[in-house]
């Protein structure tokens, strides 16, 4: 299987959860797509950057909290939720769902994607 | 009381399924040996887990230990089990009177005293509660060290102390009273508070080595707060209502109690994130309150 079509698969998986509406692969350093797997309406490069900007912010913040490198992390909102989980590589796998998506599900896939996309 | 230890102890030992843990962990609780009340509670709640008296054990051990959300959580579950427990209303009467819920307090002293009419120090506890003046002997003791019960009967808890709103105005109350967290676990080192630009209004955070690193961290707040509600804008999600983030080295939870604040709670990687957002909830609801009386 190519590269691409791993980062499909591992994608696809993620948006197989209830209530996922789209999935992306971010470059984490400057907020754009390397990979999606999106439902219509949702604007890759918009959830693109703000996914990396938000990562990066929280990160400065977690760092000096002494609460380490983020694993996973999950933005609620009263109509959506964003979860992303950063790969080893630096990149950040995102899941974009609905508000009431099973979030310890989408952790598990998000996890599951980030380790086989290193 | 010591040798009463010993002959629970062997009683316990000879039949652990025995409720003689009661009167044990009750003892040890009385005598300060917290730890080793702590194990003896566990090990009942392990063999005895639907009964009310065991979670109410449990709680004030945890609440002497000054583990107020577990010991909320102990009584919670002892009222669920058995909804007349007059422990475990007490106990959660106790804090709510900790976290300033005055009418909270109030309501749980009152169900504790129709159940229990003739119990003074649930008399004593609800006029603190309605403002009447202490009595003669002074403010009842907190609940590190209480009223000493008598088992078997349902150990008593302590009577909570004089209720914030009973008491002076703002500039002369006790400082742990004016603080944003008082009573709630973690108030000087795992939760803080900060305003839309980064300034701290209360808490305190530490790292894992003991270092103070608020005013660091307070710096980097706004930012998050400004990106989480732009991010949820832009992408139509609505207002954000919290971001947990699991860390390499532990737990955070930011939640915004008020449009302009933002709270944030530092946990170590052992407590789960679903009881982190309980915890955040909790600090939110002390905070709106400080707001409210300091504006």
């Amino acid at each position: 299987m190519t590269a691409t079509a791993e980062m499909r698969r591992a994608l696809e998986l993620v948006t197989r959860v209830r209530g996922v509406r789209g999935a992306m692969l971010v470059s984490g350093d400057d907020g754009l797509v390397v990979a999606e797997h999106l439902m219509e309406g949702l604007k890759g490069p918009a959830v693109a950057a703000l996914a990396a900007s938000l990562a990066g912010r929280l990160g400065r913040a977690m760092e000096a909290a002494g609460a380490g490198p983020s694993v996973f992390w999950h933005l609620q909102a009263s109509d959506g939720a964003l979860l992303v989980v950063p790969t080893a590589s630096g990149m950040l796998v995102v899941a974009v769902a609905e508000a009431d998506v099973n979030v310890g599900l989408v952790r598990l896939e998000l996890l599951r994607a980030a380790e086989a996309l290193g | 009381m010591a040798d009463d230890i010993k002959a629970l102890s062997a009683q316990l030992a000879q039949d652990p399924d025995s409720l003689v843990f009661l009167r044990l962990g009750e003892l040890l609780r009385r005598k300060g040996q917290l730890d080793a009340a702590h194990r003896v509670a566990l090990t009942g709640l392990e063999r005895h887990p639907h009964l009310a008296d065991a979670h109410d054990l449990y709680a004030r051990i945890l609440a002497d230990k000054r583990d107020y959300e577990r010991a909320f959580d102990a009584w919670d579950t002892a009222l669920r089990i058995a909804p007349d427990h007059v422990g475990a209303l007490k106990g959660l009467a106790f804090l709510y009177f900790k976290v300033g819920d005055v009418e909270q307090a109030a309501a749980h002293l009152e169900a504790a005293q129709r159940l229990a009419p003739d119990d003074a120090g649930i008399a004593q506890a609800l006029a603190l509660a309605r403002g009447a003046p202490p009595p003669a002997a002074g403010r009842p003791e907190p609940l590190a060290t209480p009223v000493p019960p008598a088992p078997p009967a349902p150990p008593a808890p302590p009577a909570p102390p004089a209720p914030p709103a009973a008491g002076p105005p703002p500039a002369a109350r006790p400082l742990e009273e004016a603080q944003v967290f008082a009573g709630l676990e973690g108030a000087d080192e795992g939760l803080l508070l900060v305003d839309g630009r980064g300034r701290v209004l209360g808490g305190a955070l530490r790292d894992a080595a003991a270092r103070p690193v608020t005013d660091a961290v307070a710096a980097y707040l706004a930012g998050v707060s400004h990106e989480a509600t732009r991010t949820a804008k832009l992408l139509a999600l609505g207002t954000w209502t919290g971001l947990a983030a699991e860390g390499a080295r532990g737990h955070v939870y930011l939640a915004p109690p008020t449009d302009d604040t933002l709270l944030l709670v530092v946990r170590d990687r052992a407590v789960p994130m679903g009881r982190l957002a309980i915890v955040a909830q909790r600090a939110a609801a002390a905070a709106r309150r400080w707001l409210e009386r300091e504006r």
